[in-house]
């Protein structure tokens, strides 16, 4: 082997020196393996600094292999790709050991440390020698982008590329726009009208040249990649034709079936079965539930049909299929409210005066059930007192462990708002009272001044077992006062439930079909916590909202804005380079079995009838190696990751225990000190 | 846990001593378990209380704390507390600190598992009769005016016999409790 | 179907009736329980608090000989009984340390106890969970008609949640189904898992006397008859200490608190004698002659509704987990 390897061990900072022997590792790698001419270290090989040394050693030395031992490739490989490149070395001659992540933050003993960094890094120089110069292709972006979710940070995301010039294709499931959002009444904290500051940008929405809207609407299968993405989107039946609909209402004032609209006002309020979720949807068509008419019952009724003036009304409309191409696809599917009856001991379900928040929001709203007004359940009284419970379902190991983030400030919110309409007083029992962001402090302070009662202390129970007479009838909230360490017990007339955001029931599944990830609690995972919020770990996808994890409604709304301007990016560079990291078959290998077909995770690979072969869609390959592992005949190779590259790799990783292995040993083996530092 | 918690013995000491106690460290302070207690109202201090008091290391006020004695393991502080931790038995464990070190003072309680055990012990059952007559002679006779009735009405209805009943292997019973008490000394 | 039965000491003697009528029952449903040869004490709720390893080795013992006895289940009906066997194998499976040093006391006897090889259960779960609904349905010849039932299940059948349990921990339900499946007309009882006061009554009788007080007061309010309980010490609790409760807070409570399965052996028609009625110290006999009074037929559905109805006017209210 005659290539000439450069070692970079890097120091960062204390993160790997702290543990690492970096010096000695480093001249240990020039002097003990093979084909290394160079081996240095650096305090942050990523600097500025740290990369022009690989550089000025790839044009001294000669150097025609580079070896980066310091964090994982995650973070910098494509920093050092890129240095060796603007050298003049096709930049998958580049190798990086992760000396940071597999090492020094996972070992506590410093030999070895020592050990597994010169285990890892001869595996790099060995496997680094078989590397291959790639090429990427370039492909064109298609400039339209699918928006999957119209609450508002799909909103905010397609009307930012809009204004832009930019096509969007925005797909809602619900018959309209506008998400939570426009469930609420007010939001903090400055308690706008939550209608007020939407509905202009739903209806902007609704109006745009460059927005096409699918309501009513879902995505069922997604293909392709990044730039050149194939959609199915599936358009319910709606069973109006929006051609002729003109939005005037009648048909929904003659509809003779009421039932509970489970979804929009979430159980505490009735719609008709043919009906718009609220007066100002958008788009402005109703749609009939078809569970629910009494036509698609029993066959008879059509009261919508015989009064639509402009005969809109289609009983016969079937589910339509759109196929699209896009290059860009934003997720912002949002969340869904925890089940508060899975806390059997607040009473949800059981006993009546007990709401959660999403209830709240829609008996606030003026155009709600109650039409605004604060009532218990028997739709009269109005309560002269209130307890708000935060976290039900949050901060809790039995549910979600996680914060909602959003809870706390409800909670003032509605404190303000059943003190301003009814005068009630207003208990809070909180754990940690979390007011984060900018003026929220201050609404905070607000309420205290206004005279909201704040118990520290989650609540233990709602019971409407009364102890004392002026319990009677009411519902009791015992707590401890965990400030003074007792036993509080609080009878109200009514109890709100701040329930835990979570991810959507189907959350999972919509990862699946557009190929991303979901953590532990089924958010979709970000690229980068901090640093790349909007993308995940699929080129071209990108994710707003709370989908991603909670978070309140200027939240929502950066990250829709987010999200599109790095579509724009895209759009704007107008391609993008596909990595060549694939996998191929040796057609004179492959036997035609098509194993591989069907194991594709991608659909990249076709079968070739004439040929009896198959072979691999370079530009839908994602080089994740589920074929090359699978093929009985080993016809399939993965570039960057072929059998001799990973063979290598292993036997530099044992260098030590590896003495003779045929042609492939190491020829200074010999030389080599055993692992754990013995000699 | 990925390493010890260092500086607090008497922590250390409290965990080790309970089965599944690690999550101890991880209480949120949030109250549920002292707002859920049936008896919280007789206690000095509400178990959320207790356990800021062993983290800020306050042997001597913890295990002086008639707390643990009122808890009726009902189990209710366990079934709600977010953080998973086992509440009712981290209540036995500062029981049996409380008796090793004798911090806590009202002999009441303590006598009672004493008798009770002792009778265990003995017949290898527990004794209902021998109970009510030496631990309520021993301890506060005067408040027990409504035991003799309560007696009497028992042994009318059959309810309890003037006898003990005894197991066979009261010996083999001994030996097992025996290896038990001597690693506990351990 | 064969199961391993340890009565406990309670059942021995202050609720002899509960084992009277959980056997006459257990035959009636063909139910085999083979008694556990030679059992001990479990040590209630004070072997621990004074001995940790000698309370695990002392209820490894009784687990050890139900193996001996070749037995696979094994079924408690005293709930503190129940938890302490379940408890100790929950934890010995989870902590092998502790699994090791019980069996190292055991082999003092020459035991060995093999943690997970036991399913324990209690009375009510196995006569809900393996028994037909309509297996029980066929065996009702006396109806409960008109007999208005508090549910009573105590804390320890369903907390705390030993891997398992279908039942909620706040908020069961099966002794309601099973006690309206004999015809009773079962009140919704907001206090059923709520504590007895365990053994309070002895070391704190105040504490006691009020955690009773709120349970006689919530089924006295809600009209019951009978307070229907599934465990030796709340029966005990609510019945023996009644009248020192009326004393206490100057009340009148006169509550029966009967045991399920002399409920069930009275629907199915067996003698009331060998079921261990008149036994109680609060007289049932009121109570029951009510079931004698009430003709058969069916039940009022009106009275079978849940206790809140929705005024027409109002908001409905959420549909509960479970309810279509």
């Amino acid at each position: 082997m005659s290539e000439r390897v450069g070692v970079y061990v890097c120091h960062c900072g204390t993160n790997i020196a702290g543990m690492v022997d970096v010096a000695g590792v480093a001249k240990w790698a020039q002097e003990n393996l093979p084909g290394v001419v160079v081996g240095r270290e650096y305090k942050f090989m990523c600097s500025s600094l740290g990369q022009e040394l690989i550089q000025e050693d790839i044009r001294k030395e000669g150097l025609t292999r580079v070896v980066v031992a310091a964090c994982s490739p995650h973070l910098h490989e494509r920093t050092f790709r890129t240095a060796c490149a603007n050298a003049g070395l096709n930049p998958y001659l580049c190798q990086m050991a992760s000396l940071r992540e597999q090492v020094s933050w996972v070992t506590r003993d410093k030999e070895q440390a020592d050990a597994k960094a010169r285990a890892l890094i001869a595996g790099a120089v060995r496997r680094v020698q078989l590397q291959e110069p790639l090429e990427p292709t370039e492909v064109p972006v298609n400039p339209t982008t699918l928006v999957v979710g119209a609450g508002i940070a799909g909103i905010q995301a397609s009307l930012e590329m809009a204004e832009a010039g930019h096509q969007v294709v925005l797909v809602e499931r619900e018959p309209s726009i506008g998400g939570h959002m426009a469930q609420f009444d007010k939001t903090f904290p400055t308690l706008d009208c939550s209608a007020c500051i939407l509905t202009p940008k739903m209806s902007d929405v609704g109006l745009h040249p460059n927005i096409r809207l699918l309501s009513y609407s879902e995505v069922e299968n997604v293909s392709g990649y990044v730039g050149n993405f194939d959609v199915r989107v599936r358009k319910k039946a709606r069973s109006v034709r929006e051609d002729a609909c003109t939005g005037c209402g009648i048909c929904i004032e003659k509809c003779p079936k009421k039932v509970i609209d489970d979804v929009f006002e979430v159980g505490i309020g009735y719609r008709k079965a043919i009906y718009r979720p609220f007066p100002q949807a958008v788009p402005k068509f109703p749609v009939i539930d078809r569970e629910s008419c009494i036509y698609f019952e029993r066959g008879t009724c059509k009261a919508c049909e015989k009064f639509c003036p402009t005969n809109a009304v289609d009983f016969e409309q079937v589910d339509e299929y759109l196929d699209l191409t896009v290059g860009n696809i934003i997720l912002a599917t949002g969340y869904d409210l925890f089940d508060c009856g899975q806390l059997p001991q607040y009473g949800y379900g059981r006993l009546t005066n007990v709401f959660t928040s999403l209830e709240f929001e829609r008996m606030c709203n003026a155009a709600g059930p109650t039409e605004g007004k604060i009532v218990l359940r028997d739709g009269v009284t109005t309560p002269k007192t209130v307890a708000l419970i935060h976290c039900v379902g949050s901060r809790d190991k039995r549910h979600h462990p996680y914060c909602s983030a959003v809870c706390c400030m409800s909670a003032l919110k509605f404190g303000h708002l059943v003190m301003e309409k009814t005068g009630a007083e207003v208990y809070s029992f909180y754990i940690d009272m979390r007011p984060l962001h900018k003026n929220y402090e201050e609404f905070y302070d607000r309420l205290q001044q206004e005279g909201m009662h704040f118990v520290r202390g989650r609540a233990a129970e709602v019971t409407d077992v009364a102890r004392r007479p002026e319990e009677d009838g009411k519902l009791i909230i015992q707590a401890e006062d965990t400030l003074i360490g007792k036993q509080r017990r609080v009878p109200v007339d009514m109890v709100i439930l701040l329930g835990a955001l979570q991810p959507r029931a189907d959350a999972k599944e919509i990862a699946l079909r557009f190929g991303i990830s979901t953590s532990i609690d089924g958010w979709f995972t970000e690229r980068h916590p901090k640093l790349d919020p909007v993308a995940t770990m699929t080129e071209g996808l990108f994710i707003a909202g709370t989908c991603q994890g909670p978070k309140d409604i200027p939240d929502s709304v950066a990250q829709g804005a987010a999200a599109a301007a790095r579509v724009q990016g895209m759009i704007t560079t107008g391609t993008v380079l596909i990595e060549p990291i694939v996998a191929e078959i040796d057609e004179a290998r492959c036997s035609g079995c098509r194993i591989c077909n069907n194991l594709c995770p991608f659909n990249a690979i076709d079968y070739l009838e004439d040929e009896t072969v198959s072979r691999i869609n370079a530009a839908l390959c994602k080089g994740c190696g589920t074929c090359v592992a699978a093929c009985p005949a080993q016809a399939i190779g993965g570039k960057h990751f072929t059998y001799e590259q990973i063979s290598a790799e292993i036997e530099g990783v044992l260098y030590d225990v590896v003495r003779t292995n045929g042609g492939h040993a190491l020829e200074r083996v010999d030389l080599l000190e055993p692992a754990g530092g013995v000699r | 846990m990925t390493r010890p918690i260092s500086g607090n013995a008497f922590l250390e000491e409290v965990i080790a001593d309970t089965p599944g106690g690690e999550s101890l460290v991880t209480c949120l302070m949030c109250g549920t378990c002292g707002g859920s207690c049936p008896s919280g109202a007789d206690m000095d201090h509400t178990p959320r209380n207790l356990f800021a008091m062993i983290h800020a290391g306050l042997r001597q006020e913890v295990l002086g704390s008639n707390a643990p004695w009122y808890c009726v393991a009902c189990y209710y502080c366990m079934a709600r507390c977010p953080k998973e931790i086992p509440i009712t038995d981290l209540m036995y464990t500062l029981k049996r600190m409380a008796v090793r070190e004798k911090l806590y003072d009202d002999r009441d309680a303590p006598d009672w598992s004493q008798s009770f055990i002792g009778f265990v012990e003995t017949y290898g059952r527990s004794f209902e009769f021998g109970l009510a007559t030496r631990y309520h002679l021993t301890h506060r006779p005067l408040k027990k005016v409504g035991v003799g009735p309560l007696a009497l009405d028992m042994l009318s209805k059959e309810r309890m016999s003037l006898r003990p009943d005894r197991i066979r292997g009261i010996d083999q019973l001994h030996a097992i409790l025996d290896k038990a008490r001597a690693q506990e000394v351990v | 179907m064969r199961y391993g039965y340890y009565p406990g000491c309670s059942l021995t003697h202050s609720a002899a009736p509960y084992d009277l009528s959980t056997r006459a029952v257990a035959a009636a449903l063909g139910m085999q329980l083979e008694e556990v040869d030679d059992w001990n004490c479990c040590g209630a709720t004070e072997y621990i608090t004074l001995h940790q390893a000698a309370a695990y080795a002392l209820i490894g013992r009784n687990l050890a000989l139900a193996g001996q006895d070749g037995q696979s289940e094994l079924v408690a009906p005293c709930s503190a009984c129940y938890l302490n066997l379940r408890k100790v194998d929950h934890n010995m499976a989870l902590h092998p340390r502790l699994a090791q040093r019980t069996n190292e006391a055991l082999a003092a006897g020459g035991l060995h106890y093999e943690p997970g090889s036991l399913h324990i259960r209690h009375l009510l779960d196995v006569i809900v969970d393996d028994v037909p609904e309509a297996d029980i349905a066929s065996r009702v010849t006396h109806p409960l008609h008109g007999l208005r039932v508090a549910p009573y299940y105590g804390c320890l059948i369903v907390r705390p949640k030993l891997n398992g349990g279908r039942q909620d921990p706040e908020f069961p339900t099966h002794m309601d189904h099973l006690l309206a499946g004999l015809g009773a007309d079962v009140i919704d009882y907001p206090l059923k898992t709520h504590c007895c006061g365990g053994h309070m009554t002895q070391i704190s009788a105040d504490t006691a006397y009020e955690l009773i007080h709120r349970l006689l007061k919530s089924a006295q309010d809600h009209d019951a008859d009978v307070i229907v309980a599934a465990c030796p010490m709340c029966q005990l609790n609510l019945d023996a200490y009644q009248s020192q409760v009326n004393r206490h807070f100057r009340t009148d409570f006169h509550l029966p608190v009967l045991y399920f399965t002399q409920l069930m052996g009275l629907a199915f028609g067996m003698r009331p004698a060998a079921l261990g009625l008149g036994r109680e110290i609060v007289t049932a006999a009121p109570a029951l002659a009510k079931i004698g009074a009430v003709p058969e037929g069916i039940p009022d559905p009106e009275a079978a509704a849940p206790r809140r109805k929705r005024a027409e006017t109002g908001l409905p209210m959420p549909r509960r987990r479970g309810e279509s």
